[in-house]
């Protein structure tokens, strides 16, 4: 009978992870509710173009369409990382996703793993859609070998910068239900992000708001990534501030990376059958 | 009686509780539970509501902090159990909603993963995903959405999650809830089965008294956070019933005599002595159920005496972490 925790355990563990999140991303790819909600930039950037037909960016000739999509594309990044996983877990606690996790040998490590999978795939997943439409504006933006390389490690550590602060916060709601307030939050956060109005035009004070948190920034990085560098002259200070992009998003993913797992386990801690039971009942008595 | 043949304890002991305490605010739920059991033995945890059953459970399965007293599992103390503690353990949970996208073998496959790493000489860790799934009887919904099991089948995957992992000692809460008559008898062969070919051991709880008898070794009887009584059926019989009735015929005439304390035989010897024509005797003990109704009726109404009205179950939140 041996005591200590084996280290291929661990890597066990991670590699159930990886499994769990490929199942999980699969599942969600075969139902409709989820496969819409993947959908729903792509959807949302044709009905701006439509709108948009004819526009230019005031002061130039540049499609107002062509501008709107790498702030799109950023505010993707920032939403499938922020919204996704403080929801799951809000929900994984409810109906005891969670205590199945707590109840097996490093159930935990497999359990995040699993979920951080399964936000990178189908975040990614709503970019690559997001390229269909953007076909008929290709023309005015710059794609290069230098915006890919930009693409990928925005992407990389806009989840780094999200999914951790995510599990931090939906392990702090007390329902499921209140990861309706989060999207409340993540719905105000976008009127000073810059993506669907330029951060130039609003008050200071708002601005400063914005740029405290990461949608500014990842839009301002995709923006940086793909637009011509003459449009540079729409941000503030007329830069791209690629050093403060990635210092700022650095910045919120180490304080989620060190948030994230406290809190997880001090939640985590509390759950057993009967607050599993309990959170049942609460969900039986209002009836839906 | 029902109660099945107890293969003889090996002397390992799998639990071992002693004046084990527990307290919510002001309220004392566990007011000193001790009790052991030994590899292979399943022992019932029986009370009624509010008794601290799940309590007891809880801290044995290292979700709750104790209060106060002793508890080793599997030579282990719960409260730090490490994940090699863990893997040695199977906990039934009852499912609601969770993994419902899920289908029934990647759920099965994906759990049984974590144990691999565990496997010794003696135990093979886990179960084979397909063998496991036959034993609980899913064959025919390996493939189906967990969501749409019915609430026995969801049972009986809930069972095949628990021991996927070959527990040495299994924990199961109020296994039988909502069950009807026949998944409740699968349910019980299923639990023999663990205990008889695989030597595991199983601590389960229940309010339901014919459960307890047809499925336990051993009955642990709970009542306001202590143990009253701790025995086999019979001998929980033999503790607790005190009454008895002895009705016999004689020269046409049938007797009825109540034997309110102790034992008849001293009653039937001398009327034997006594009366040369007696027949169709029959001495018939209080049954256990008796008895135990009796114990549920009497915890309900001091609760209502003690508070105004009766408790409800044992607070479910607000654990010290």
């Amino acid at each position: 009978m041996t005591t200590t925790t084996k280290p291929d355990a661990r890597w066990a563990a991670v590699r159930a992870g990886v499994s769990r999140g490929l199942l999980e991303t699969k599942y969600s790819i075969q139902e409709p509710s989820d496969f819409i909600w993947y959908l729903a930039f792509p959807v949302i950037y044709v009905v701006v173009m439509l709108f948009m037909r004819g526009s230019t960016v005031p002061g130039t000739d540049f499609a107002l369409g062509a501008m709107v999509l790498p702030s799109l594309v950023g505010m993707s990044i920032a939403f499938g990382g922020l919204q996704g996983p403080a929801g799951t877990i809000a929900v994984d606690r409810e109906d005891g996703t969670l205590l199945r996790a707590k109840a097996t040998p490093n159930g935990m490590v497999g359990y995040l793993v699993g979920k951080i999978l399964m936000f990178t795939l189908t975040t990614l997943m709503s970019l690559v859609a997001l390229v269909i439409p953007a076909v008929t504006v290709a023309g005015d933006l710059r794609l290069d070998a230098r915006t890919w390389l930009l693409l990928v490690l925005i992407f990389g550590v806009g989840m780094l910068a999200t999914v951790p602060i995510s599990v931090a916060l939906g392990s702090l709601l007390k329902t499921a239900g209140q990861t309706g307030l989060l999207f409340l939050a993540s719905m105000l956060l976008i009127v000073p992000s810059g993506i669907f109005y330029p951060i130039t035009a609003l008050p200071e004070w708002l601005q400063w708001v914005g740029q405290a948190f990461p949608y500014y920034w990842l839009g301002l990085g995709a923006r940086s990534a793909m637009l011509p560098e003459s449009m540079v002259t729409a941000e503030i200070g007329e830069s791209w501030r690629t050093f403060e992009m990635f210092a700022v998003l650095g910045v919120w993913a180490v304080v989620g990376m060190v948030l994230a797992p406290i809190v997880l386990r001090k939640m985590a801690r509390r759950e057993s059958g009967s607050t599993v039971a309990a959170a049942r009942e609460r969900y039986m008595a209002k009836g839906y | 009686m029902m109660a099945p043949s107890a293969p003889p304890p090996t002397g390992e002991v799998a639990l071992d509780v002693r004046d084990l305490r527990m307290r919510y605010g002001t309220k004392d739920v566990l007011t000193g539970v001790s009790f052991t059991a030994h590899r292979g033995e399943v022992v019932a945890l029986l009370g009624p509501n509010g008794a601290g059953k799940t309590t007891t459970i809880e801290i044995l399965e290292g979700f709750r902090m104790r209060s106060a007293g002793s508890v080793s599992v599997l030579g282990h103390d719960p409260a730090h159990g490490d994940e090699a503690w863990r893997a040695r353990l199977g906990v039934v949970l009852q499912s609601w909603r969770d993994h419902g996208r899920w289908r029934v073998r990647d759920l099965l496959g994906y759990l049984a993963r974590f144990y691999a790493p565990y496997a010794t000489p003696e135990v093979s860790r886990p179960w084979d995903v397909d063998e496991l799934i036959a034993v609980v009887g899913l064959t025919e919904q390996a493939n189906a959405k967990v969501q749409t099991l019915s609430g026995g089948q969801r049972r009986r995957l809930d069972v095949a999650i628990g021991i996927v992992g070959r527990p040495e000692l299994v924990f199961l809460d109020e296994p039988t809830a909502g069950f009807d008559p026949h998944a409740r008898r699968e349910f019980h062969d299923l639990v023999h089965r663990l205990a008889d070919f695989e030597n595991t051991t199983v601590l389960l709880t229940t309010h339901d008294l014919d459960e307890a008898e047809k499925l336990a070794d051993r009955i642990l009887v709970l009542d306001e956070g202590t143990i009253v009584a701790n025995g086999s059926a019979e001998q929980l019989a033999r503790e607790l019933t005190t009454q008895a009735e002895v009705r016999w015929t004689s020269e046409g005439r049938r007797h009825v005599h109540a034997v309110m304390e102790g034992d008849p035989t001293g009653f039937v010897r001398q009327l034997l002595a006594d009366d040369r024509g007696v027949t169709e005797l029959e001495v018939r003990r209080a049954s256990l159920e008796d008895t135990y109704m009796s114990l549920v009726h009497r915890a309900e109404t001091e609760q209502a005496q003690q508070t105004g009205q009766i408790e409800q179950a044992e607070p479910a939140e607000e654990v010290q972490s």
